[in-house]
């Protein structure tokens, strides 16, 4: 009556181990270097050098772990790869308090206003556009936590070991890059356009 | 709790990172005042059109045969139909209909229940118990570890301490959506400590608190009006074991350092005891 559940046995073969630990994150990885690489063919190339580096570093996967861990090898070779090729996009930028949000109220609005109404598919379009186009714009270490938050729904815990930081950093971070959104937003809605 | 204060939690607050405590002074603080609320509204709706609209990038077929292709002493494998992992998954408050007009845009369940607490250690000693969960029952399981290890360790075992079922059932009338049953099983030996507020899965819910000798079982129920008698489920996690059952319109886990078969005792004897759940 009682059914068991819980984690397989690890009584197979490293490769075996490896397939059935890594292969399913390996979307949730790509979708980390594309954003921060912003393209695909970089994208790639940080995909294969991860790849590498998560076959020789397997041993220290903890089993159920496998998702940050792999995030992490991901993470470090986007950021390698960009102090190669772009410098000053990982010039480190200051982690400053995320200041008073001015605005809140124009926000609300833009938010509030249209959601319901049925013209919305391509206003819903646009919106999906101004998202992804204000996230690419954020400097990498926002982008990374928004990325790493919002779609792959990791906990600020999980975020920091990623990220090599504090979860206050993480914290901090996550409001500050919600803030500059905001920010960005607003400054299109209110704007005048949709 | 003071605006300034207020706003630096905001975002822990919408993530699900703050401990019972600190969110309960921010939701008093909410309560109270208008620009907060606004911002907070306006912070949330922020996060729930991220998470619709951001788009999620699948690696494509060609990359991914590459790659499995410079695995040490394995043969490239032809593209297989999309596994388990790569169908969708979405917040579940993300709109569908946004979700549904393109590609895949989110995934990965985590409702992350921590501590992120100002003052508490403990709180972030129950955060290192997390890891990451295929799916939302596991992610659920491992929220009630961290929610049975947090009660043992924040003094924070009971809200209302009696033996008494009379004086424990009628006390999460208006606190919860839900009316557990409450029997007694002194006798059986498993005495009634008393009950609990507590937060899982982004809502409140009825945390019963009984004892066994020296070890604790809390009990957490919340109403889910699907929900039918099935199968006892036994889950194992950081040397906690879970059960989990349903009652009619009501979800039932309960988590002990016991070990199994005492907590199927319990388990058997409380259901036997308390007859059907009462959702209100």
């Amino acid at each position: 009556m009682v059914q068991t559940e819980g984690p397989p046995l690890p009584n197979r073969s490293p490769a075996t181990r490896f397939e059935e630990t890594v292969l399913p994150h390996l979307d949730a990885a790509y979708n980390l270097a594309r954003w921060l690489t912003r393209n695909h063919h970089d994208a790639e190339d940080v995909m294969q050098d991860a790849f590498l580096r998560a076959h020789r570093f397997f041993g220290g996967c903890r089993p159920g772990d496998a998702r940050p861990w792999l995030l992490r090898i991901v993470r470090n070779a986007a950021y390698d790869w960009l102090r190669a090729n772009r410098p000053a996009e990982v010039s480190g930028f200051a982690d400053h308090d995320p200041a008073d949000p001015d605005g809140a109220a124009c926000v609300e609005d833009a938010f509030h206003g249209p959601a319901e109404d049925p013209e919305t598919l391509a206003m819903r379009e646009a919106e999906r556009r101004l998202v992804n186009h204000l996230i690419a714009d954020l400097p990498v270490e926002f982008r990374e936590a928004i990325v790493l938050r919002e779609l792959e729904g990791l906990s600020y815990r999980e975020i920091a070991d990623i990220a090599g930081v504090p979860m206050g950093t993480v914290m901090s971070r996550l409001s500050r890059a919600r803030h500059m959104l905001a920010a960005a937003w607003t400054a299109k809605s209110c704007g005048g356009l949709p | 709790m003071n605006c300034q204060e207020t706003r630096h939690l905001i975002d822990a607050s919408i993530d699900g990172e703050l401990d019972l405590t600190t969110q309960m002074a921010l939701d008093a603080h909410l309560a109270g005042c208008a620009a907060c609320r606004a911002m907070h509204a306006g912070r949330a709706s922020l996060v729930r059109r991220l998470r619709a609209g951001a788009e999620r990038f699948d690696m494509p077929d060609a990359l991914r045969s590459r790659l499995l292709a410079t695995r040490p002493g394995a043969p490239a494998e032809p593209a297989a139909p999309a596994p388990p992992w790569r169908r969708p998954w979405r917040w579940p408050w993300s709109d569908a209909t946004v979700a549904d007009q393109g590609p895949r845009r989110t995934s990965g369940p985590a409702w992350a229940l921590g501590g992120l607490s100002l003052a508490s250690a403990a709180a972030a000693m129950v955060l290192t118990l997390l890891v990451v969960s295929p799916d939302h029952r596991n992610q659920l399981a491992e929220e009630l570890v961290a929610a049975h290890v947090r009660s043992l360790m924040a003094e924070h075992l009971t809200d209302i301490p009696s033996s008494d079922r009379h004086t424990v059932k009628p006390w999460f009338n208006g606190r919860v959506d839900v009316s557990p049953p409450v029997p007694d099983l002194a006798e059986q030996g498993f005495p009634l400590a008393g009950g609990r507020l507590d937060y899982v899965g982004g809502r409140p819910v009825a945390a019963l608190v009984y004892r066994r000798n020296r070890h604790v079982i809390n009990l957490f129920a919340w109403s889910e009006p699907a929900t039918t008698p099935g199968a006892v489920r036994l889950t194992e996690r950081h040397g906690y074991a879970l059960l989990h059952w349903g009652q009619p319109g009501l979800a039932v886990w309960a988590v002990s350092d016991l070990n199994r078969s005492e907590l199927e005792d319990f388990q058997r004897l409380w259901t036997q005891a308390g007859g059907t759940a009462w959702p209100r």
